[in-house]
């Protein structure tokens, strides 16, 4: 029998931050656990004012293996970037 | 910071001897949860018995602080916690008691937070403006360690048969220490009169209401009335304080005015 507590992913949204970032994981035995859980282990230093928990089992991952074909040809695509238009002079803080 | 002169000597007396109390109370507690940091059986909830460890911490020194400014001999928060003897000590009989299993020191936790939680509201109302501070800013730690020991009486008490068990044991073998909370000695009665604290008559039903609601999700039964063990708020404390305070004290003791 698996006697360990499930694995959740923990997200924070930080004060000034808009999204929240992964900061780690850790066990519960469920979801209003690991929100306890998380506050208590990653937030004791102000670090956020919204935690999201999700199972990591939950969580489907592209594979490292593909690494090379997932994510190399877009290296010599610099077409996709938008960095072919001209900007008017009087438009500033772009 | 107190004036001092603002309180007559005999209320000044009680006063002290109840911020002693709430110090003590508060330093006793942390230091029993402290005793789990690095025992817990999950490093998750190491963390947060920790986590509320410090809390107490942070409250007793708050209290100690204040207590310091009221009396005269010029001591510190410091020598008040690590110089005074047990009989000295003014903490509930229920913070004192060993951590046993985890189902004890959950058990303590919840009987006892109910309690500060509702002492802290009712102090919100104290003539006395530092006391009005420091109890609103427990109250927020405060209001958390409740959820916390809520959920777990009723996760283990509606959980395995196991677990069932050793919760009710610990309900049934700590629940003589829950009295003393709300029985007031002549501190209680005189500080309720002059308005600075609390009648403590008034926040035991709110508590029994808030406990056996809890005890009920948990399935798990709310043991008999039955005769309670009093002591602790006048320096009668059971065998486990002295053990306590002398692992606490004994850095102070060995080497006076260590610091570090």
């Amino acid at each position: 029998m698996d006697t360990q507590w499930t694995l959740w992913e923990v997200f924070i949204r930080s004060k000034q931050g808009l999204d929240h970032k992964h900061v780690g994981s850790l066990h519960a035995a469920d979801a209003t656990m690991a929100i306890k859980n998380a506050r208590d282990v990653y937030t004791r230093r102000m670090e956020g004012v919204s935690i999201w928990v999700v199972e990591s089992n939950l969580i489907h991952a592209s594979n490292p293996e593909e690494k090379d074909a997932f994510f190399d040809p877009a290296n010599d695509k610099i077409y996709r970037h938008p960095t072919f238009y001209e900007v008017p002079d009087t438009i500033s803080h772009i | 910071m107190f004036v001092n002169n603002i309180y007559s000597d005999p209320i000044k007396k009680v006063l002290l001897d109840f911020l002693l109390r709430m110090a003590d109370t508060s330093l006793v507690l942390g230091h029993r949860l402290s005793e789990w940091c690095g025992h817990s059986f999950i490093l998750e909830q190491d963390i947060a018995i920790s986590n509320i460890a410090l809390d107490h911490m942070g409250q007793a020194q708050n209290w100690y602080v204040l207590a310091a400014q009221l009396q005269d001999e010029n001591k510190s928060a410091d020598d008040l916690a690590f110089l005074r003897d047990v009989l000295e000590y003014r903490n509930l009989l229920i913070v004192e008691q060993p951590n046993g299993d985890f189902a004890e020191t959950i058990v303590r936790q919840f009987l006892f937070d109910v309690f500060q939680f509702n002492l802290l509201i009712a102090l919100c109302e104290s003539t006395d403006s530092n006391i009005v501070a420091i109890a609103e800013k427990s109250l927020k730690e405060v209001s958390y360690h409740v959820k916390w020991s809520s959920e777990w009486i009723v996760r283990l008490g509606d959980g395995t048969k196991e677990s069932n068990e050793r919760i009710q044991n610990a309900l049934n073998k700590l629940w003589e220490y829950s009295g003393e909370m709300f029985l007031p000695n002549a501190t209680d009665i005189l500080l309720a009169d002059a308005g600075l604290g609390v009648d403590l008559s008034a926040i035991q039903s709110t508590w029994a209401t808030y406990v056996a609601t809890v005890l009920k999700q948990a399935t798990l039964t709310t043991p008999e009335k039955k005769w309670m063990q009093k002591g602790g708020k006048d320096g009668v404390h059971t065998e486990h304080l002295g053990l306590l305070l002398a692992e606490m004290q004994f850095m102070q003791r060995a080497y006076p005015n260590c610091q570090w």
